[in-house]
């Protein structure tokens, strides 16, 4: 009886343990990403080749390699634990959609997991070629008119893709494939927040296409939130 | 006792030296009955090889520099001429075929006076040089229908697919490698590329038949800006494509040009404003 009563009470403490230490929500990670020095600036995408997408803007569309917002910030840059979290190959069931529209990829840089579905649309009148030139996951190169279904991929390694249409030449995107669900890519306030981390020591990476990649050690201890912010030196070409 | 058990431990180490590994398996290639062997096809490799795609077989050889195409690299395991759909292994007999018929308007040469056995043997010592080959299968190969009759309605549907398709974005109207995005292509190592001209009449890349034809553009040319059309185009559509590409080969008098002259019919010429859908 004595001895029930402590095992009870014994299981029920751990079951409230690991509820706790469980809990939704864990540490947080936020910044805010920044650069120093005068960054190149951006150039009109001369569309003519193309007129059914040039006549979708009223000012001709910027290059986007380097974009920047006010305060000195950064946006596109991918932040994400590149250790001390368990590596997670099963990725979620939503897929992710990269759209082709106006001879333009939405969003420039897409981030999503290893053999998490991506699905490319075209939403454009007129034909595009999609072709992520990976180099350590199959580089793969499809032809979608206008008007045939979304193109379903995966990848089975982290990469980061840099992803062409060779049709029009100024479209230039990116597919950042990492093996996490702890990742986010900076806004045009160049901030990122990184949610529910259990406790722990980890390594953040940021990415940056032109700028290059940097890290960063953060330690969490509970349900606290961190900052980690992040300056990058800016090129003029 | 003691020399029993030490003399038992010797066997077994030395027994360990002589097994074949699974592993072994990515080292050999097959065609056929042909059987390729790695460790013969390494020396047939450093001799005709090495000097074009490299001692590590990534195309950084010593003739590299000063050719145009650059020579393959094999670490990468892209392969413009397979059987297989975009992104996957080629098959072996694709590997065989490609080093047997050379590339046209390239460095690399048809090396059919090989014999069968030593260029299965480079096959199966290629593999070695990317993991990919370890993990991967290769893809599985496509069907190719049988072709059917060349007739005008084949021609004039295949002219109105290459109108939809925009193949002559990149190929040009009159496929002459001059279309609106022709000049800026680039392969994926960032090296200027043409698209191929019809009227020239070389043979294409990977055969010059019209199966090689219809191979082409379902698969694509991996590597390149070449796309697969494997999900956009129906088989028949395909054999009409095929048969109204022939057409653009001005120095080719082929059956399918002379059936377009001897019934008079005038194709419309294609149209290059794409003004909004068609």
């Amino acid at each position: 009886m004595q001895l029930l009563k402590s095992c009870t009470a014994t299981v029920t403490a751990l079951t409230l343990a690991a509820i706790v230490t469980a809990a939704p929500g864990g540490g947080t990670v936020t910044g805010k990403i920044t650069y120093t020095g005068t960054p190149a600036k951006p150039k009109p995408i001369d569309m003519a080749k193309e007129p059914s997408c040039a006549k979708q803007y009223t000012t001709p569309p910027m290059t986007e390699n380097v974009v920047t917002g006010p305060g000195n910030t950064l946006e596109y840059v991918v932040v994400y634990i590149s250790a001390g979290a368990p590596d997670e190959s099963s990725a979620p069931s939503t897929a992710v959609t990269f759209d082709q529209k106006g001879c333009h990829y939405t969003p420039h840089v897409l981030a999503f997991q290893v053999n998490q579905e991506l699905k490319v649309t075209n939403s454009d009148q007129t034909s595009h070629n999609i072709h992520p030139l990976a180099k350590v996951n199959h580089e793969w190169n499809k032809s979608q008119p206008p008007g045939t279904p979304p193109i379903s991929e995966k990848y089975d390694k982290p990469e980061f893709i840099s992803v062409k249409c060779n049709i029009h030449p100024w479209m230039h995107g990116w597919f950042a494939v990492v093996k996490t669900s702890h990742y986010a890519v900076s806004d045009g306030s160049g901030e990122f927040k990184l949610p529910n981390l259990p406790p722990g020591k980890y390594t953040l990476t940021a990415w940056h296409e032109s700028y290059g990649t940097q890290t960063q050690e953060v330690t969490i201890d509970g349900n606290e939130t961190k900052s980690a912010n992040f300056v990058f030196t800016a090129k003029p070409y | 006792m003691k020399s029993k058990l030490s003399n038992a431990f010797l066997a077994i180490l030395l027994f360990g030296c002589f097994v074949d590994f699974p592993t072994v398996q990515a080292q050999e290639a097959q065609v056929g009955k042909l059987t390729g062997r790695a460790e013969q096809g390494k020396p047939l490799y450093r001799r005709y090889c090495i000097g074009c795609h490299g001692p590590r077989g990534d195309g950084t050889g010593e003739n590299a520099p000063y050719i145009d195409p650059k020579p393959r690299n094999f670490t990468q395991a892209t392969f413009k001429c397979r059987s297989t759909p975009t992104g996957t292994l080629p098959t072996d007999e694709d590997l065989y075929n490609s080093v047997g018929r050379g590339f046209d308007n390239s460095n690399m040469p048809s090396w059919a006076p090989l014999t069968d056995q030593e260029r299965i043997n480079l096959v199966a010592f290629i593999k070695t040089f990317s993991p990919r080959w370890k993990t991967d299968k290769a893809g599985t190969p496509i069907n190719i229908p049988n072709e059917p009759p060349v007739t005008v309605q084949s021609i004039q549907h295949g002219h109105d697919l290459f109108q939809k398709l925009e193949c002559w974005k990149c190929h040009g109207p009159e496929g002459r490698g001059d279309g609106p995005s022709a000049a800026t292509l680039t392969d994926s190592n960032d090296q200027p590329i043409r698209p191929y001209n019809f009227a020239e009449g070389s043979r294409f890349k990977c055969g010059g038949t019209n199966q090689d034809i219809y191979r082409i553009f379902i698969t694509g040319v991996d590597g390149t800006p070449m796309p697969s059309f494997a999900d956009v185009i129906q088989p028949n559509d395909a054999w009409d494509l095929v048969h109204f590409l022939r057409t653009l080969q001005v120095n080719r008098e082929g059956p399918e040009r002379a059936l377009l002259k001897s019934s008079g019919t005038k194709l419309q010429p294609i149209q290059t404003s794409s003004g909004g859908g068609r």
